[in-house]
């Protein structure tokens, strides 16, 4: 099966730097600079360099190595979800004592 | 556009605030803004490129009037920000519109800094006299290289042509100035050009990009 | 509190037959969950996969060969737009199941990209589902779907699944990507349910 995606003339999509505000409106912090490891292809990358589809019901956030989706957020009528089942692992920086 | 906000504590270059509209029957639309003006308490600057059909910017240009209200969430953004702590050189690389972080950077600039701004003709950039000034009084700190893709001025040096690897090459920092770059524009440069800089050598760790994707303004 | 932006109006129009808290476009959106899969026809083929493992598979020439319906339809997208009257050519599922031996009652609609979407089977038989391959004449556009997308166009449009490679019966009910991430398993935009809650 020939399935080719196209990469650098897809337009619909933004770097990871877009969710800072609608994530710090959920999670009160800046999920952007958290490291996120991908389930699929199992590379590490910080959320703000993920692919960012936003033109849909919700925010897709892609992995840009496999393509493989690592955070979804959608807001309901009442409230905000994150599906981070596409990821492994998140880790944050810590605040500098 | 300018706007007043009582208690901003100032931003950090790079960063962006999200604008939203607020219809009377509760229809909303937001869009994101990134932020031109040096950190100050109190006011910050935002560029806003009108798209013809848009949702948003037709309303910030055409409708909005000083002594508007606007529901505005920011600063927000930690990655794609320079510190000004941070004491290594940077190379700012902007397409179009996507000069608009980098002008924050510019105008802040407590490092060496190279700006690359890449747009299709002189009429086409932004901030030009502000970048003139910034450049005049940032002494050795700052420099500013432009390029055109489509009508260069009478008597530039170089005729137009896309950015490619070795006009990069004339303005990034050596090697072992251990430099970082910020790269922001429409998604098909950001691509472009981060490729470019590693090509040239440039370590991808130390390369932070911000894509505009299609405008739906 | 809202401010309330004084002269915003957005793209919303008073359209009183429309689904509650749709307004009316005459554009047609493109939204997408990711990247817009690009398959050559010469390798894209469809499936009907029932509960009990059995392929029926479709190639092109395969498939456009099928009897097609012409329909006229509205479209309702869960982020308030509405087309009317869009006019698309396609395959009846009626038609795609004719031979099926089946006793599923849900079914998975499977993409070339890896979305995924449920419907219960019913909402796809008797003349009330489609999957098209031309919109107002014209060969189904990629970003549209193309080549070939599933229309269901009494569910909110994420049921119609773009670039459908495989439509998957089942006896329980699976939710599909938008279903598992906050929006209504079933979608119907005259009762406005849009959330899972609703």
């Amino acid at each position: 099966m020939s399935t080719t995606t196209v990469g650098a003339d897809d337009p619909h999509w933004v770097d990871g730097n877009a969710l800072a505000g609608p994530l710090g409106e959920i999670m009160g912090a800046d999920l952007t600079v958290a490291d996120l490891t991908c389930a699929g292809c199992r590379m590490t990358r910080p959320l703000a360099a993920m692919r960012v589809f936003d033109r849909a019901p919700g925010l897709v956030a892609r992995c840009p190595g496999c393509g493989d989706v690592v955070m979804r957020l959608v807001r309901t009528t009442a409230r905000a979800l994150v599906d981070l089942r596409g990821s492994l692992v998140v880790s944050l920086p810590l605040p500098r004592v | 556009m300018v706007l007043d906000v009582d208690g901003w504590v100032g931003h950090v270059p790079g960063q962006h605030v999200d604008v939203r509209l607020t219809a009377p029957d509760g229809y909303t639309a937001q869009r994101s803004y990134s932020i031109s003006s040096a950190p100050l308490p109190d006011r910050f600057e935002v560029t806003v490129q009108t798209v013809a059909d848009g949702e948003v910017s037709p309303h910030l240009v055409d409708v909005a009037e000083p002594g508007d209200q606007l529901e505005i969430r920011g600063p927000v953004g930690g990655w794609f920000v320079r510190r000004p702590t941070d004491p290594r050189p940077a190379l700012l690389i902007g397409g179009g519109s996507g000069v608009a972080p980098l002008m924050s950077m510019v105008r802040a600039a407590t490092a060496p800094t190279r700006l690359l701004y890449s747009t299709r003709s002189p009429s086409d950039a932004l901030f030009t006299a502000d970048l003139a000034s910034a450049e005049a009084a940032g002494g050795d700190l700052v420099a500013v290289t432009h390029v055109y893709t489509r009508v260069a001025p009478a008597g530039w040096p170089a005729p137009p042509r896309r950015l490619d690897a070795d006009t990069l090459a004339r303005v990034a920092w050596p090697h072992d100035a251990h430099a970082v770059a910020f790269v922001c524009g429409p998604t098909g440069f950001v691509e472009t050009v981060a490729d470019l800089l590693v090509t040239i050598g440039h370590n991808p760790a130390t390369i932070r990009t911000e894509r505009f994707g299609p405008t739906k303004g | 509190m809202a401010v309330i932006s004084r002269g915003f109006g957005g793209r919303r129009r008073d359209d009183t037959d429309l689904p509650p808290g749709q307004y009316h476009t005459d554009d047609f959106p493109v939204l997408s969950a990711g990247p817009t899969p690009r398959i050559g026809l010469d390798t894209w083929e469809l499936a009907v996969i029932t509960e009990i493992g059995e392929r029926s598979t479709w190639s092109w020439a395969e498939f456009t060969a099928l009897p097609a319906d012409e329909t006229t339809v509205d479209i309702h997208c869960v982020t308030h737009w509405s087309k009317l009257g869009t006019r698309w050519r396609g395959v009846s599922v009626d038609t795609l199941l004719a031979d099926v031996e089946s006793s599923a009652e849900y079914v998975v609609a499977h993409s070339y990209g890896g979305y995924t979407t449920n419907i219960p089977l019913e909402d796809l038989l008797d003349g009330q589902a489609w999957v098209a391959y031309e919109f107002d004449g014209e060969p189904l556009a990629a970003v549209h779907g193309g080549p070939a997308r599933l229309l269901v166009p009494h569910l909110y449009f994420w049921k119609s699944a773009k670039w459908l490679r495989a439509l998957e019966l089942r006896h329980d009910d699976e939710p599909g990507f938008w279903e598992t991430a906050g929006y209504h398993n079933y979608g119907d935009p005259w009762r406005e349910q849009r959330y899972l809650a609703d």
